[in-house]
């Protein structure tokens, strides 16, 4: 090759390569693009509904029952419907979704089961028995693990199905077996209290999952400090642990809260209603949701155009009650985030 | 000039205690007491029929290689490797005549009469005066001049008093390390046990940090047996009285600290202090 | 020094052991309390489809031939395909009901998944950290809309756009769900493509910057492939999501069950027919079995879709980690 050549295939490189440099910059841009549409469709759904529903959301609209076949009043009873199902939720849901991140993170064996098997195999005389109780637990906590990991992407309507299958026609229809005269219907049908357990079964896996990622965060040597100086598990647990992963468990519960309150699907058939004059008033009463009025004003509307003021109303202050929710997780994570970093 | 002075008393308080000791209890039993103690993780037996004595209000240093077992003998004395699944003890090992592996023995009250200090310091989130409360808190203790009392007197004894008096209630993770290892002996005193164990309590520190460490060490001894894990051999020269050399999970020699030193009987012992192997 | 100060510390040790072994169990009844319920969960949903098998006044009309095969008289694919479980003779074929998940399933995800790994790539990759510590909460965001607004919005806004846009003879159709259902599988697949973009090693890109490759390269052929199994992941969890999705699809979809590979027909999916009937069904009936059986396997799909994508991630978890 002459040096001619080398020359000009170098000046040949350098030009593609600028050429190239080029390409790139506009994939970058496209890429970049992605970013835009998606903030961009986020800002045209919000936008759409403050400007045809914030103008709505007045006293009068928040603090009356609906009257004019729906199309007029306000939405009273579906917020505090939403309120009382998503409190009843919370209470199911989060303490008990914590306690049982705390029992397999905490008091579970942290091996394997195939580790505590071996060791099972090894093992002879009075530790065996010991060592395949071990084993079982190992075993159980990783299978309700996997279980609760991917329950959380199963499909709300499924619970819906459950709630039905499990709390109405199951437990509800005993339990007004045992306590109501002979053809009285009173737990044996939806109502608040088996939408709210559908609904805490339905955040459960979230509240499990997040959890146990913040308990994971608090270091051993922590746990190994308080146990060397006399403590119990459980006041392990209570003065170190928990206040470790505060922060994280909450940023899961209200997360996972903030889904369930949006949430129609397994309300379908488990005390969602369609109009009531009033406030449900026991746990065996029907209520009105928010969302749920938003798919009936949506879809079973004789007037469309007469609904759609109300309609955009109750969606302004669904995404109100939601996004306030997500946000205070995420301001609190972020909190953490921070403060963690300024700690070292 | 303080320090060399500190020093001196020091070595002279030693010489005469020794000398009192000799006079007074010349039969006293051991603090600690080890027969034929085995130690397994599963199947992997780290502690072959370990036999020693560990007197009371000495300093006992355990030295050998990395993976040896000495830092799991010195877990074994306040049973902290109960926590590791599949961990097993066989033998015996006495404190007080009392022995610790017997069915009996409820843990929690023997990790506060036999307190612990870690590799890496571990102050837990939260105020200094709170750290060293910890322990009495969870023992029920809640007066609050009992409290600061005790407060006070731990931080003085761990000398971090003076360093932290005017900010008690700030966060422990604000410290220095050398400090928060000094915090973390202070809580561990606050519990008023009756032996001290170290597990290389300043092998993360700067030499400055290392020498405030071993000044304690020595000032506590006339509180506390303590036993001490470390690495580093000037260090177990400097502050122990015994020495006890591990290898392989056995040990191979154990004896004043002059004699380990300066007169091994071992070969093994000889070449491990000659750094030798290491 | 020498003044042992006498604390009683063994006050209330008795109360503290009774408190430590009454935790225990009131965690472990809680962690075993949660564990039933988890497991009726499996059991109750299949419990309420199980008389197709076994009960045979049931399964005379709802059975896995009539729900799968069956075709009745009819010239054209959509007259031999058809749910109607309303009627002298119900027919039960689940045909157009799964083609209807199909179609806006595809939809969705032809729209979700090339702008979340764009995005992804994006913001792992090339956008300035402050930027990117505002993109990951504005998409929680997104991810935080209930899905009964995407379905409103897609009702109201979305399909009368796309009508006057490209002119659809039918206003509700596969196109308006789909889209609809892209925008929540959005934030699926940008979520764990970025985690798992972000997980790859520094020395990756070091590696390929050190041997002159520009950014773009760097991010294109090292970190894209590197990332791979999580976009992959991505993909999986979101289409499970999406055969699951309900509201959306009931309120945008048409809800027309018919036998149609076209995507600007309406659609009815497998969940929007379980939202629209369940509430009307007789219980005990072939019509109320079939449609626990339609969630059994909604239930079923979406479960194994979620665990081959969450191995997947783990999988490379742990490799990210064993090589970082």
């Amino acid at each position: 090759m002459t040096s001619v050549d080398l020359d000009t295939t170098l000046t040949r490189r350098i030009a593609s390569r600028s050429r190239r440099r080029f390409g790139e910059i506009v994939w970058v841009e496209l890429l970049g693009l992605s970013i835009v549409l998606i903030l961009a469709i986020l800002g045209v759904i919000v936008a759409d509904v403050v400007i045809h529903g914030a103008g709505h959301v007045t006293w009068t609209f928040i603090s009356e029952s609906p009257r004019q076949g729906l199309t007029e009043g306000g939405i009273y009873p579906a917020i505090i419907g939403t309120t009382f199902l998503v409190l009843l939720m919370t209470a199911a849901a989060v303490p008990l979704g914590v306690a049982t991140a705390v029992y397999l993170h905490e008091y579970t064996p942290p091996e394997r089961p195939k580790q505590a098997w071996k060791r099972f195999r090894a093992a002879e005389g009075p530790d065996r028995r010991k060592l395949f109780g071990t084993v079982l637990l190992s075993l159980l906590a990783k299978v309700t693990r996997s279980a609760v990991a991917n329950l959380a992407g199963v499909p709300s309507i499924v619970f819906g199905l459950f709630g039905l299958g499990f709390f109405i026609q199951f437990v509800g229809r005993a339990m007004d077996a045992a306590t109501q005269p002979a053809g009285q219907i009173l737990w044996g049908q939806g109502n608040l209290l088996w939408a709210a357990l559908t609904l805490a079964l339905l955040t459960l896996p979230t509240v499990i999952v997040a959890t146990e990622e913040a308990l994971r965060t608090v270091p051993p040597e922590l746990r190994a400090a308080s146990i060397a100086l006399g403590a119990t598990r459980w006041e392990t647990i209570r003065r170190i642990v928990l206040p470790g992963a505060l922060p994280g468990i909450l940023t899961g519960a209200i997360l996972a809260i903030s889904r369930g309150a949006g949430e129609v699907a397994p309300l379908l058939f488990t005390g969602a209603a369609y109009y009531l004059p009033f406030l449900p008033e026991a746990l065996s009463s029907q209520f009105m949701h928010l969302g749920y009025h938003v798919l009936i004003l949506s879809t079973q509307s004789p007037d469309v155009e007469a609904t759609k003021p109300v309609l955009y109303g109750t969606v302004f202050v669904l995404l109100v009650l939601t996004f306030l929710l997500n946000l205070t997780g995420v301001l609190i994570r972020a909190r953490t985030r921070s403060k963690l970093r300024a700690g070292g | 000039m303080n320090v060399t002075t500190i020093n001196m008393s020091a070595g002279d308080r030693q010489s005469e205690e020794r000398a009192t000791k000799i006079h007074e209890e010349p039969e006293a039993s051991p603090k600690i007491q080890v027969r034929d103690f085995n130690f397994f993780y599963g199947d992997l037996h780290v502690l072959h029929d370990i036999a020693l004595d560990i007197p009371e209000k000495q300093v006992t240093a355990f030295i050998g290689p990395s993976g040896c077992g000495k830092s799991t003998f010195l877990r074994s004395i306040n049973r902290m490797n109960d926590i590791i699944p599949g961990a097993r003890a066989r033998g015996t090992l006495m404190l007080d005549n009392q022995d610790l592996y017997a069915k009996a023995v409820d843990v929690v009250a023997l990790r506060r009469k036999v307190g612990m200090v870690f590799q890496k310091s571990n102050p837990f989130p939260k105020s200094i005066y709170e750290n060293v409360a910890y322990g009495l808190r969870i023992g029920g203790v809640n007066d609050r001049r009992i409290l600061d009392d005790i407060v006070q007197t731990s931080l003085q004894r761990a000398a971090l008093w003076d360093e932290v008096k005017d900010r008690l209630d700030s966060s422990a993770m604000a410290l220095s390390g050398g400090q928060q290892q000094r915090l973390c002996i202070a809580r561990a005193l606050a519990v008023d046990p009756e032996v001290l164990l170290m597990d290389e309590p300043a092998s993360a520190l700067d030499p400055i940090a290392t020498q405030k460490i071993e000044e304690l060490v020595y000032e506590l001894k006339s509180n506390y047996t303590i036993v001490i894990v470390t690495h580093n051999m000037q260090q177990a020269a400097r502050v122990s009285d015994r020495t006890a050399f591990f290898m392989l999970g056995k040990l191979v020699e154990y004896d004043d600290t002059n004699t380990i030193f300066m007169n091994p009987k071992q070969k093994l012992t000889e070449d491990y202090i000659t750094g030798r192997f290491g | 020094m020498n003044d042992r100060r006498k604390v009683d510390l063994t006050r209330g040790v008795k109360g503290r052991f009774i408190r430590d072994r009454l935790m225990t169990v009131v965690f472990t009844g809680a962690g075993w309390f949660a564990i039933l319920f988890i497991a009726l969960i499996f059991v109750f949903t299949f419990r309420e489809a199980l008389p197709i098998f076994t009960d045979p006044e049931v399964s005379k009309e709802a059975n896995l031939h009539e729900f799968f095969v069956k075709r009745v008289e009819g010239e054209t694919i959509e007259q031999q395909f058809v749910w109607q479980p309303v009627g002298e003779v119900p027919k039960f074929s689940f045909i157009p009901l799964i083609l209807g998940t199909l179609k806006a399933t595809f939809v969705g995800l032809l729209f979700a998944c090339p702008i979340g790994v764009a995005a992804a790539l994006f913001s792992s990759e090339f956008a300035p950290p402050k930027l990117r510590e505002w993109i990951k909460p504005t998409i929680e965001l997104l991810a935080g809309i209930p899905s009964v607004v995407l379905g409103f919005f897609a009702l109201l806004v979305l399909a009368s756009w796309l009508q006057n846009t490209f002119g659809f003879t039918y206003r509700l159709n596969a196109w308006n769900a789909g889209l609809a259902l892209g925008i929540a599988l959005l934030p699926v697949v940008f979520t764990i493509s970025e985690d798992g973009m972000s997980s790859v090693p520094r020395h990756y890109r070091e590696g390929s910057l050190a041997l002159g490759a520009s950014r773009f390269q760097t991010a294109w052929k090292v970190v894209l492939p590197a990332a791979l199994p999580a976009v992959f992941a991505s993909f999986v969890l979101a289409f499970g999501r999406a055969i699951g999705e309900t509201m959306i699809l009931l309120m945008a979809g048409g809800n027309a069950a018919i036998t149609s590979f076209s995507l600007s027909d309406p659609l009815r999916t497998l969940s929007a027919t379980i939202a629209a009937e369940l509430g009307e069904v007789v219980f005990g009936d072939p019509h109320y079995s079939a449609l626990f059986f339609m969630g059994t396997l909604l239930f079923v799909l979406t479960f194994v879709s979620n665990s081959a994508g969450q191995w997947v991630i783990g999988r490379m978890q742990r490799r990210m980690q064993g090589e970082s």
